[in-house]
């Protein structure tokens, strides 16, 4: 029997650079930056208060009484998933076969220390009964699948920043192995408070140009210093071929492969000789069928780091080969921020969109681009994507040596 | 000095409509918590929370499954304010 093949029918996001689909999208091909100056009054109490917020906060698109009850970064899962699912019809589907599997790097962090303020100032019998639903990792996940009353399963992984894209591959994997026809599958993050910059800001991990907020992001810039935190999160409806067709559900693209590995190298530094995510686009290329000349356009995980930056542009040629001339590398988060466990996720969202539109978008802020960058950079405007059958991958690492690589292709 | 039915009510009011979203034109005396203003077993622990902060009262966890609707908590309170 041939593998069951597994669609895209549904977008949702809210990012820093729109509260849906079509206004991130449009967006991040014109330009556009997310990250602010905090104005929050904590901001000024630690090294770097810049970030990049959701542009629609979600007190603007949900009520008062359900936000009381939801992490933000439950929040963002709801919202983008509400999206998410009116996008790919609303179906009326067997919640036996309906599954969930959202991701988070951190979880209900903010909900965390917040209420550990509460204990401290006022006394346990204040803390909220709400805590642990909020705070646990696995919240966006249920809270969506709560919402939707899937019973084929619903999971988390999390593996720090490729949280989100190991989501999705773990989402094609349950529809290829018959657990479920439809899930809805994807990552968020909301980790915009002092303790995670704070810690972040201490692993000089975050950019500290903070006289120019929509100029820190600077992906295989020779000047990058550093990632900017940014917050929200996408959501993907994933749906078997036939499911789809037989409901005659708009399909977006196919999702047809991913490559997962690890480094055995460093807690937090990525390998410099880059073999873990060199063998990751292998795997992926191999589960999907596809060969590197098929792949046209990658959207790189990129996170303006000195390190990283390097490392995964060394990768992608070692992978690609030659073929990396013809691949147009957008490293969108020059626009968005590295939303951690929302950046697979919001970046897979962007693929789609990417391969739909025949649209690669663009990397902003490279004024000099790094001479040790030998990929295929779009830079500073959208590139035309080939007609025909195509194909795009996705690139996202995490700390702990997560490598995860998603394969999509035109439908 | 002990609190008025009306004003524990009109409090409570209040109250189970910020924690729950209830109208508080709905919230009556004879209303159950659980079944008609679908305040569930952790909204419970909030409403019971804001109550004792605002009427300046004890309610004691072996008490509150013993409020079974807003009457029972707004005759609690009176008498525990007295």
């Amino acid at each position: 029997m041939s593998q069951r093949r597994v669609v895209v029918t549904g977008l949702g996001v809210t990012t820093p650079i729109g509260g849906t689909v079509a206004t991130s999208w449009s967006a991040l091909l014109a330009g556009t930056s997310g990250v602010r100056t905090l104005q929050e009054e904590w901001a000024s109490t630690i090294p770097v208060n810049i970030a990049a917020r959701v542009l629609v906060d979600p007190s603007e698109v949900m009520e008062r009484v359900e936000m009381r009850r939801l992490d933000r970064s439950e929040q963002f899962a709801l919202i983008a998933a509400r999206e998410a699912w009116a996008d790919a019809g609303s179906p009326d589907v067997d919640l036996e076969r309906l599954g969930v599997v959202v991701a988070s790097g951190i979880g209900g962090v903010t909900t965390l220390l917040e209420q550990y303020d509460i204990l401290k100032e006022k006394g346990a019998r204040f803390v909220s009964p709400h805590t642990v639903p909020m705070l646990m990792p696995n919240g966006p996940a249920a809270n969506v699948g709560l919402e939707l009353k899937a019973r084929a399963g619903v999971h988390t992984p999390v593996s720090a920043c490729a949280s989100g894209a190991e989501a999705i591959g773990y989402a094609m994997e349950m529809i290829r192995k018959n657990r479920a026809d439809v899930i809805v599958t994807g990552g968020v993050e909301a980790a915009v408070h002092a303790l995670p910059m704070a810690a972040f800001a201490a692993m000089k991990a975050l950019s500290t140009r903070l006289d120019d907020p929509a100029g820190a992001s600077r992906p295989y810039d020779s000047d990058r210093d550093g990632f900017v935190l940014g917050e929200g999160g996408g959501i993907l409806v994933l749906e078997e071929l036939e499911h789809a067709t037989a409901r005659g559900a708009k399909i977006y693209a196919e999702i047809c492969g991913q490559g997962l590995t690890s480094d055995g190298y460093h807690i937090a530094a990525p390998n410099p000789d880059g073999s873990g995510v060199r063998q990751a686009i292998a795997f992926a290329l191999q589960d999907a069928g596809l060969t590197t000349r098929d792949i046209v356009h990658l959207n790189a995980h990129a996170t303006s780091t000195p390190a990283g930056d390097v490392a995964e542009a060394n990768a992608l040629r070692l992978a690609l080969g030659s073929d990396a001339d013809h691949v147009a590398v957008s490293a969108t988060k020059s626009m968005t921020g590295h939303l951690l466990g929302g950046a697979g996720a919001i970046e897979s969202v962007f693929i789609v969109k990417a391969l739909q539109d025949r649209l690669a978008p663009p990397t902003i802020n490279i004024h000099n681009l790094d001479p040790a960058v030998t990929i295929d950079v779009v830079r500073d405007k959208p590139r035309a994507l080939p007609s025909g059958d195509i194909a795009a991958l996705n690139d996202s690492f995490g700390f702990g040596g997560h490598n995860v690589v998603l394969a999509f292709r035109s439908y | 000095m002990a609190l008025t039915q009306e004003a524990v009510l009109a409090g409570i009011k209040e109250i189970v409509e910020e924690v729950a979203g209830i109208p508080a034109a709905s919230i009556e005396m004879n209303k159950n918590f659980t079944n008609d203003l679908d305040v569930d077993s952790l909204s419970m622990v909030e409403v019971v929370v804001a109550a004792e902060e605002r009427f300046g009262v004890k309610i004691p966890d072996d008490q509150v499954s013993e409020l079974a609707t807003v009457g029972d908590a707004v005759n609690f309170i009176v008498k525990a304010s007295a």
